[in-house]
């Protein structure tokens, strides 16, 4: 779906920007000698961040145009190596394989965490339980724990709910809920567990099962839903998601997300980094359910 | 004049004759674009692992089975629902309901079979599903049984509509024979109607059943899409995952030519054989009833 979606917002973009920008900034005749362009390309996590912010950004530099497409991670970082993009967004760290091969293209990635997401655990409010451990979640996905009572709750049967297995949130959660973060794990999600095709599926279901437990972003979980405080290990402190924790990196599943450019940052290139990073762009990050990466610069 | 006129014909002869081969001819372009796309799995993958009980493509799980048998489940328990109901209501508007009523109920029928189905699948998972839980005390209210429901509900316009067509077609003079035996309204209906418009129901059936195996939408919503193998009675109750929504589900993401890529177009040419078999199946019958009818009629 989201392949449809995504060109045809950025045309839109582009369309608004053209239809609108002039108009709006008043010194059309300037703006035209000093127009520039920002290709920026990657994840389908941050497309809707990246395109909130090149909006809100052109409405108020006329001079600037900035193009977001999605097509995922990879595909953002190998335009990069490929020097047909600016800036290249991705939920993921850069691969040393990727970095080698930029390096033989002349191209030195520079990376820059511009937002934060956490992962909710989510349960029914009428459940009792209210922590778990990060095993205790991993073990009830993989299927070793299937009723309540072994985690201190009712005597119930445990619905697990999950996104599909296109989504990176999916990928991300095997990784490191599921498999605890270890890459030699080869733990699978429990065959029952229930595959759901958006988030509002799983919110629907939680908002009325007692049963379940599903997982979702931060900012997608509605305030009548119950979040669980998830320790690293058992006998630590169990932490709630939140803006603050996972900031200070208490809240163990969260990931930083990331724009890669061609070595230090130029020009409106530069200005537009400086402007993300800036208190006006963050806010668009919590407004859209994302975690706001500290405004001190963070490498 | 005489020759214009041969030539006009001869254009709209050919054009009729074209269209009716075109639907063999785009039949035959699907599957073999089918083929081509989905016959690549078997150097891909091994045959076992295909035959396995799990799915979970983004580490080279690739066994369909769990994905065969949760959409022969599905429809299965939507044919339950669909063709006794549809039947009922085909009987019920063609036979006994007076003219008025019949006038209201035909167009309300075929208005339910124009409703899009993600509306239905809004209301399996807000309505359906959390009431079948409580009233069945299942772990969750997304299963094999509550998509089951949607799609017979999907079902039954198309087979009420199309039995109807085929039990008004029976000639009055038969039921008028019936009557004039001393028949009472049910004996007519179920020894002399329903037997004269059997093929046509059969074909309702058929069409029902094709309707129901076909739908993505709506079992993707409900029916929790969890690939578990589905062999029991006990398994109506509880999620499956269906072939046509884990294409819908994964197509849209898969990288083009990969393993995970064929399998899918596998998968459609799995879905497109059984639908064939349905129709080939339905047509033999219908085929061998008329025989029949025939010798006896001569």
């Amino acid at each position: 779906m989201n392949r449809f979606l995504l060109p045809a917002i950025t045309i839109f973009v582009l369309f608004f920007s053209v239809a609108c920008g002039p108009a709006s900034s008043g010194a059309a005749t300037a703006s035209d000698s000093s127009t520039t362009y920002i290709e920026n390309k990657g994840s389908d996590t941050i497309v809707n961040l990246a395109l909130a912010w090149a909006e809100r950004y052109q409405a108020e530099h006329a001079e600037a145009r900035i193009s977001v497409t999605g097509g995922g991670s990879g595909t953002g970082i190998a335009a990069l190596i490929n020097g047909t993009v600016d800036i290249a967004n991705a939920s993921r760290k850069i691969k040393e394989e990727e970095i080698a091969e930029a390096q033989a293209n002349g191209v030195e990635p520079m990376e820059h965490i511009i937002a934060r997401d956490a992962i909710a655990v989510i349960v029914n409010p009428e459940n009792p339980v209210r922590e778990l451990t990060l095993k205790q979640i991993s073990d009830i996905y993989s299927g070793k724990i299937s009723n309540w009572t072994e985690v201190g709750g009712e005597n119930r049967p445990i619905v697990r709910l999950s996104r599909e297995t296109n989504s990176g949130t999916h990928v991300y959660f095997l990784e490191t809920v599921l498999r605890l973060g270890n890459s030699e794990d080869k733990t699978l999600f429990s065959m029952d567990t229930l595959l759901l095709p958006s988030s509002e599926g799983i919110v629907a279901e939680v908002r009325q099962n007692p049963n379940a437990i599903g997982y979702d972003g931060l900012g997608y979980v509605p305030k009548d839903l119950k979040m669980i405080a998830i320790a690293k290990a058992a006998g630590e402190a169990y932490v709630l998601p939140s803006i603050p924790t996972v900031n200070d990196k208490t809240y163990p599943i969260a990931r930083d997300l990331y724009m890669y450019t061609d070595g230090e940052p130029k020009g409106i290139v530069k200005e537009y980094l400086d402007w993300i990073m800036g208190l006006e762009a963050q806010e668009i990050v919590a407004e859209l359910g994302f975690v706001p990466a500290s405004l001190t610069p963070s490498d | 004049m005489e020759k214009s006129l041969n030539w006009h014909e001869f254009v709209i002869t050919r054009l009729i004759k074209a269209s009716g081969y075109s639907a063999i001819l785009f039949v035959a372009l699907i599957f073999i674009f089918l083929v081509r796309e989905g016959v690549p799995t078997f150097l891909e993958t091994e045959l076992s692992s295909l035959l396995s009980i799990r799915w979970y493509p983004i580490e080279e799980y690739f066994g369909i089975l769990p994905l065969i048998t949760g959409s022969l489940i599905v429809t299965l328990g939507a044919t339950l629902v669909a063709v006794p109901f549809g039947i009922g209501t085909a009987v019920y508007i063609s036979e006994i309901a007076p003219r008025w009523m019949r006038e209201i109920l035909k167009p309300l029928v075929e208005l339910l079979g124009g409703l899009p189905s993600v509306v239905l699948g809004f209301l399996g998972i807000l309505v359906l599903s959390p009431y079948l839980r409580l009233l069945l005390d299942l772990p969750t209210g997304l299963t094999a049984f509550t998509g089951s429901l949607l799609l017979g509900g999907i079902a039954v316009p198309t087979v009420v509509s199309v039995a109807e067509d085929a039990l008004d077609a029976v000639p009055r003079a038969y039921r008028e024979g019936a009557w004039a035996l001393g028949a009472t309204r049910w004996q007519t209906i179920w020894r002399v109607t329903f037997p004269a418009a059997r093929s046509g129901v059969l074909t309702a059936v058929m069409l029902g059943i094709g309707r129901a195996i076909g739908e993505t939408m709506t079992v993707m919503m409900v029916t929790g899409n969890a690939p578990v193998l589905a062999l029991k009675l006990g398994s109506l109750f509880a999620p499956v995952r269906t072939m046509t929504a884990t294409i819908a589900a994964e197509m849209g993401e898969v990288a083009g030519g990969s393993t995970h890529y064929h399998v899918l177009f596998f998968i459609g040419m799995v879905l497109f054989l059984i639908s064939l078999g349905v129709n080939v199946a339905a047509s033999s019958v219908v085929f061998r009833a008329k025989k029949r009818a025939e010798r006896i009629l001569s």
